[in-house]
């Protein structure tokens, strides 16, 4: 008898503790991303540390939930149904495969894209501007024109402009075309090389040789992960070696003006909190990158056979001493 | 524990990878043909499919069409392999590799994107079903189509002549079997309905991106050996329910891994846990036989 009155008060305090947790339910972020890969991971902390920043911390008020589809589209197809089936506030999808997926299989949650190039090719969205469904997000799209502006403040005389990319990956190849683009308005040229894999990079920067006056890096994903081939072959060729993203500059770059992941994520980051606050997607047209930072390696400048112009120096945020 | 709408996403996706495991059953069961091609017809079919419905064809056409080419692939490797005398497994590799510059060439780039498209799905979410149990319906018919299909196959003429080439091309050829025109045959349909299978997916997921053939082998492989675990294959009609149960299995269980938070699993550790199953599934029918042949060895 005694033994079961005690039952029924556990049992009474636990159904009363767990109403007292209900009254503060935490908000439910679900984040799911292709690959895990050093700018995806670094959008994905920058989205956490946007949210507890602005007051949603992880065990107090907010759930996160993290998926990494480890490259495979099936997998990422089922983390979109996990995700969708689990109904959290918000669905935060890097990289255009998981948000296609997500895209997919979401009809009423809540969807915030991060690191896709071209949100309207890849049909998330009908138009920057008006996404219109449940979906918006930060785009990766590089501001193109602003990096060739400072290109050629670097190097003036150079006409034909070298890149290497992986026609493989969607961002890449995005990039590359618009960067054709807006070269050819300049009456510049570009030189195209192309490598599917890390161990083709080497190859493809040689490739550049005599062909091209500077090399223009994008955020192409298997050329950034062996850059440090491109840079060794501009050294050996002074062949100046430009960068979409700050983090090549440390590594050798001349310069960048910067685009970095983490402040990706942290915009991306603002955008959920905004959804958590009450907004609706309907109203959040696309957003771009809006911090940018130039960072200069003048040492790596010289290696290449340039020196930079002062005042490029001076502008700089961050000026990379690297002594190798 | 698992949401109904990840429970319909596993099942769905285990259902178009059942059809995967249709295609490794007749090239590696049946003929004893490891192809590695797949990994390139998978995303093909994807993009045949995917860029002509985008230029306006009518999505079973564009379906079709994607089967088409699945099985021109399939036929590719097996011509390798019959005329040129390259070693199976080298030749898969081979049209799998060179399939990644045409799939790219048949895109024109590396993701199309079908989300706003008219594909196979579009009529059927008129039914009055949940939107994620649409999908489950059609494949399902989709495959019980291919089952029957390939049951008569198996059954005809033609089909038990590529058995035998599978189960002892010697004995075949001795009989007049034209054991190469059925290895080019058995290739071509094993990675047609691969190729169906890539199609389908893509329209489901709303896009074909050129890298979605990786590991498409091993999954279907644990598909397909899972499956025999379960049902043991003594018939073609066991075999066959084999692979899509076993795929359907596979898929259950990454849902329930995505879930299973409790026991430490996480995404990352997918790919291992998939090795380890394949490995067990494989050795483990050996080792109980012989344990068996053991055990009644001793008590005789």
């Amino acid at each position: 008898m005694a033994k079961r009155t005690l039952r029924t008060l556990i049992g009474a305090s636990l159904l009363a503790a767990a109403s007292l947790v209900q009254a503060e339910e935490p908000r439910v972020v679900a984040i799911t991303q292709i690959v895990e890969h050093p700018a995806l991971d670094a959008v994905y902390q920058g989205v956490k540390d946007e949210l507890a920043e602005q007051g949603y911390k992880e065990g107090e008020n907010l759930t996160v939930m993290h998926e990494s589809a480890q490259g495979n589209s099936a997998i990422a197809s089922q983390i979109a149904r996990k995700f969708v089936g689990d109904s959290p506030d918000v669905i935060v999808a890097i990289a255009t495969p998981s948000a296609q997926t997500v895209a997919a299989a979401a009809r009423n949650i809540p969807v915030v894209f991060s690191a896709v190039t071209d949100p309207v090719g890849a049909k998330l969205v009908k138009s920057l501007e008006a996404p219109g469904a449940n979906i918006t997000g930060v785009s990766d799209m590089l501001p193109i024109d602003k990096h060739l502006d400072m290109l050629q403040r670097a190097v003036p005389d150079a006409k034909r402009i070298g890149t290497v990319y992986n026609p493989g990956e969607a961002n890449a190849v995005s990039l590359v075309n618009l960067l054709e683009e807006r070269l050819a308005e300049r009456d510049l040229e570009l030189v195209k090389a192309a490598a599917t894999k890390t161990s083709e990079v080497l190859g493809a920067a040689r490739s550049l040789v005599g062909k091209a006056d500077a090399i223009y890096l994008t955020t192409d994903n298997t050329v950034i992960s062996a850059v440090e081939a491109v840079i060794s072959v501009g050294e050996r060729a002074d062949i100046p070696v430009f960068a979409a993203d700050t983090a090549t500059v440390e590594r050798g770059a001349v310069a960048a003006l910067g685009f970095n992941y983490y402040n990706h994520g942290r915009q991306t980051g603002k955008m959920v909190v905004r959804i958590l606050e009450g907004a609706s997607t309907s109203d959040m047209p696309v957003e771009t990158m809006d911090t940018l930072d130039l960072f200069v390696n003048p040492a790596a400048a010289e290696r290449m056979g340039i020196s930079l112009p002062d005042d490029l120096i001076q502008e700089a945020k961050e000026v990379v001493k690297s002594d190798k | 524990m698992l949401s109904e709408i990840a429970f319909y996403g596993a099942v769905e996706t285990g259902l178009i990878y059942g059809l995967v495991a249709f295609g490794i059953y007749i090239s590696f069961r049946v003929l004893d043909f490891p192809d590695l091609t797949v990994d390139g017809s998978f995303p093909l079919g994807a993009a045949v499919a995917a860029i002509l419905i985008i230029n306006g064809w009518n999505p079973w056409i564009a379906t079709g069409a994607a089967i088409v080419a699945g099985m021109a692939a399939g036929a590719v490797t097996a011509i390798l392999n019959v005329k040129l005398k390259i070693l199976n497994l080298l030749a898969s590799i081979l049209t799998m590799i060179a399939l990644y510059s045409v799939n790219l060439r048949i895109m024109g780039r590396p993701n199309l994107a079908l989300l706003t498209e008219e594909t196979v799905l579009t009529p059927w979410y008129d039914l009055d079903l949940a939107y994620h149990q649409v999908p489950v319906l059609l494949f399902i018919i989709v495959v019980v189509v291919a089952l029957i299909l390939l049951w008569r196959f198996m059954k005809s003429e033609t089909g038990l002549a590529m058995r035998a080439t599978g189960a002892n091309p010697r004995m075949a050829r001795a009989q007049g079997i034209a054991t190469g025109a059925m290895i080019i045959l058995g290739v071509a349909v094993s990675n047609g309905l691969v190729g169906l299978a890539g199609a389908l997916f893509a329209q489901s997921q709303g896009a074909a991106d050129v890298t979605m053939g990786v590991g498409v082998i091993v999954i279907g492989l644990a598909s397909l050996i899972g499956g025999e675990a379960v049902i043991t294959p003594s018939t073609v009609m066991r075999a066959l329910l084999a692979c899509v149960f076993g795929a359907i299995i596979y898929r259950l269980a990454i849902a329930f891994a995505l879930n299973a938070d409790v026991l430490g699993l996480q995404a990352q550790d997918l790919n291992l846990i998939t090795a380890v199953l394949v490995t067990l599934a494989i050795v483990l029918p050996g080792v109980r036989s012989s344990v068996i042949a053991k055990f009644t060895r001793n008590k005789a």
